[in-house]
């Protein structure tokens, strides 16, 4: 529905540049729209998250078999970039073998879903849903 | 490696999530903070409760 703030959204470059800003680089999105506070926070705590993640020799799911691993592999896929570079560098355990290990990769998985729940939310400023 | 104990992982993830929950949820500062910390009590809270009731039921 067009609402006084949709309208001033239009023709002002791509709509969705916040969302896939965000999605790739967490707190990219509100950066974009100059909310730099807002931007800071979800960016320290997504990349904190995915961070610790890590750390703590969390798996980064690399190839779907079953429904558990197609979630988790679409959790991870909501950190953008992250994932990404992460696969590149060859960081994250192939096998949870801890109870720590267990703990980091759904911290991984977590910070994923958090970035795209922020991506939205960016997109949603954008287009004038939420101030 | 990083190895916190089960109840600093809790309150490490209570707080990356309800910061995030916090602004991405509420539209005013105030509002972000109040629900921040309402849902940092609830994560924490809940795990807590949940962890007494699984120390009695085992018992």
């Amino acid at each position: 529905m067009a609402t006084p703030n949709n309208k001033n959204a239009e023709g002002q470059g791509f709509v969705y540049l916040p969302l896939i800003a965000g999605w790739l680089v967490p707190g990219a999105g509100h950066f974009l729209l100059r909310k730099w506070g807002r931007g800071a926070l979800l960016s320290a705590s997504i990349l904190g998250m995915f961070v610790l993640g890590i750390a703590m020799q969390g798996q980064l799911y690399g190839s779907a078999h079953d429904i558990l691993d197609i979630l988790g592999m679409a959790g991870d896929l909501g950190t953008g970039m992250l994932y990404f570079l992460s696969r590149l560098l060859g960081l994250g355990a192939d096998l949870v073998q801890v109870t720590t290990a267990d703990y980091g990769t759904r911290f991984i998985v977590v910070a994923g879903l958090l970035n795209v729940i922020s991506a939205v939310d960016a997109h949603n400023l954008r287009t004038g849903r939420k101030v | 490696m990083f190895k916190p104990s089960h109840f600093a992982a809790v309150v490490l993830f209570a707080l990356f999530a309800s910061v995030v929950f916090g602004i991405t949820q509420r539209e005013t500062p105030q509002r972000m903070v109040r629900y921040g910390l309402y849902c940092f009590v609830l994560f924490v809270g809940s795990a807590i409760v949940l962890s007494w009731l699984m120390f009695l039921i085992a018992r």
